[in-house]
């Protein structure tokens, strides 16, 4: 019955695919979760009465942020051909969308954890460092346990985004379903090869959504 | 200014002409100006102001959350306004803080906000989970271990942050308007834990608030901040009977529900255009004798009420009543006299 609806659909072709997409989806939001965290926190530490306030390197970091999150992702992965050849040592395939995929989500997800630390009540970091707390002390048991679900419902979307890149990195070789869809569906007119991998998509949107809704809502006790 | 410290006890605080600035784009604003305060150790020391008077900012010079512009802080023999990096940061858990908002880790359970500061201090886990245990205990929050701070109520919470802060054991308690956002009644329980501690720790405790009720209660000395002075300081109990500046005799209103007497004088001047209006300001046990029956029974004299009010301070009741004394004046000016006599303070409030 599937493979009436789906004549053209092989899917040996269309399971490497979907593994490829999620391999890229994957390490690349591991990736950005752990520098958009880095980038953010300096960005919050460094702005105006924070603890490292510092009007340099908070303009230099938010330019950085800035630049990045305005190149469109497109755009991104052509600019960073050479970066990613001297990194990967290719062009082509899953690995080599990785620097592109990075470097374009860590930038907006950055931007989400400072949103998320500037909601944290500054009355208790007052109170940490009334304490006698250290700014690392303050980072690890007030900044993120408090900004956790934000941060974590940040990174939802960043990954829900990450599944959009990597169908646009597909179009130019790096594989996964985008690449699938571009090439057997669109090229090569086969409509149905299109339709199923944009429901596969979809169903990884989806599932990320969930996981990313449950996990959040089970660390908030407010 | 009146000095008035005890001798023998040693100075746990002093403050020696401190001024604090701050710049913004409109100018220099000046939050504290000249202030030299000395707090002596088990003292509870209130400073009393409206919201803007610089008390937010006095109380954080204590504790080096803020630097002063000018002048020296000093607690426990420590020149706290001129530390930084580790010796502040050692200096802080002897000093801690509870807040108005509390401040809780909402991600934490109570048990684990009050290990808090015991982590920061590189306590082992099974003597924090046995102080965590003591702490619980003595601020009244048995069974209530695991519960998060959402789940508490604002009592409960100021609770955590009373726990919390006495668990490094510090010599010195600031209180920034801790129960500012209370209820009346949990207040009052707020305030009877915070006098217990005192007793019982020998803990320094510096409070500031814009509530006479809680320098009245629990406070020994007081100083009135206004404008980023000290305009007044003095025993609370001196302060409530024989208050000097006006912001004071404002403070001081109100708890002593002047106000109404006021308007309740005016109208038995009015309905009793005879006698006197006498308003009587009794201090320590002097509040808990039976004056007026022994008025009307030894003098020829009708005695009326219009006003009373009883205070009850860290150091002693404190009343004020206001009585009509009509009948022959001979009679009326005998009484007077021996009202007098007894060490009442006494104010014959003329018609006119």
């Amino acid at each position: 019955m599937i493979n009436q609806l789906f004549p053209h659909v092989d899917w040996e072709k269309m399971w490497a695919a979907t593994y490829e997409t999620l391999y890229m989806t994957l390490i690349s939001t591991g990736i950005t979760f752990v520098l958009g965290l880095a980038i953010g926190i300096l960005l919050f530490l460094t702005s105006p009465h924070q603890l490292w306030a510092n009007k340099v390197a908070n303009f230099l970091v938010g330019a950085f942020v800035n630049i990045f999150r305005a190149i469109p992702f497109i755009v991104l992965i052509i600019l960073l051909i050479p970066f990613t050849k001297l990194l990967v040592g290719t062009i082509r395939g899953t690995n080599a969308a990785l620097p592109a995929l990075i470097i374009g989500a860590a930038p907006f997800y950055a931007r989400m954890v400072l949103i998320a630390l500037r909601e944290i009540d500054k009355g208790v970091i007052e109170a940490a460092k009334s304490m006698g707390a250290k700014t690392s002390t303050i980072i690890w048991k007030v900044l993120l346990p408090e900004s956790l679900p934000a941060l974590l419902s940040g990174i939802t979307v960043t990954a829900v985004a990450l599944v959009g890149y990597t169908a646009m990195a597909g179009t130019i070789g790096a594989g996964g379903l985008g690449n699938l869809a571009f090439i057997d569906g669109f090229q090569r007119s086969r409509g149905d090869v299109t339709l199923m991998a944009t429901i596969i998509i979809l169903v990884i949107v989806f599932v990320l959504q969930f996981i990313g809704d449950l996990i959040t809502s089970k660390t908030d006790k407010r | 200014m009146r000095i008035t410290l005890s001798k023998g006890v040693p100075i746990m605080i002093e403050l020696k002409n401190i001024s604090k600035l701050y710049s913004t784009k409109n100018g220099e604003i000046t939050a504290v100006k000249d202030v030299n305060l000395t707090i002596q150790q088990g003292e509870i020391f209130g400073i009393i102001g409206y919201s803007g008077a610089g008390k937010s900012s006095l109380i954080r010079l204590l504790n080096g959350l803020e630097k002063p512009t000018t002048g020296a802080v000093v607690v426990n023999g420590q020149e706290i306004s001129s530390i930084s990096g580790n010796k502040l940061r050692a200096a802080r858990q002897k000093i801690s803080m509870i807040f108005q908002h509390f401040n809780l880790l909402w991600s934490r359970t109570v048990e684990e906000n009050i290990a808090f500061p015991l982590e920061i201090a590189g306590v082992k886990k099974e003597a924090r989970a046995k102080k965590v245990k003591e702490l619980i205990e003595l601020v009244g929050l048995s069974g209530r271990e695991k519960s998060y701070p959402s789940q508490l109520s604002g009592g409960q919470k100021q609770r955590v942050g009373i726990a919390r802060a006495l668990a490094n054991n510090p010599e010195v308690l600031l209180c920034d308007e801790a129960t500012s956002a209370l209820d009346p009644e949990t207040t009052d329980q707020i305030l009877d834990l915070l006098l217990d501690i005192n007793k019982r720790l020998g803990l320094t405790i510096v409070l500031i608030t814009h509530e006479m009720h809680v320098i009245r209660k629990i406070c020994h000395r007081v100083a009135v901040m206004e404008v980023g002075q000290i305009v007044e300081e003095g025993e609370v109990l001196q302060v409530f009977q024989n208050p000097q500046a006006p912001i004071t005799k404002n403070f001081v209103m109100q708890v002593s529900g002047k106000k109404e007497a006021t308007q309740s004088i005016t109208q038995i001047l009015q309905n009793f255009p005879t006698g006197k209006i006498v308003k009587l300001t009794f201090i320590g046990t002097k509040s808990e004798q039976p004056i007026i029956s022994h008025l009307i029974k030894e003098f020829d004299v009708e005695v009326n009420i219009v006003h009373g009010s009883i205070s009850h301070t860290a150091k002693g009741p404190y009343g004020t009543l206001f009585v009509q004394i009509d009948g022959v004046e001979s009679s009326v000016e005998k009484a007077l006299s021996f009202l007098k006599s007894i060490e009442i303070q006494t104010e014959v409030i003329e018609h006119d």
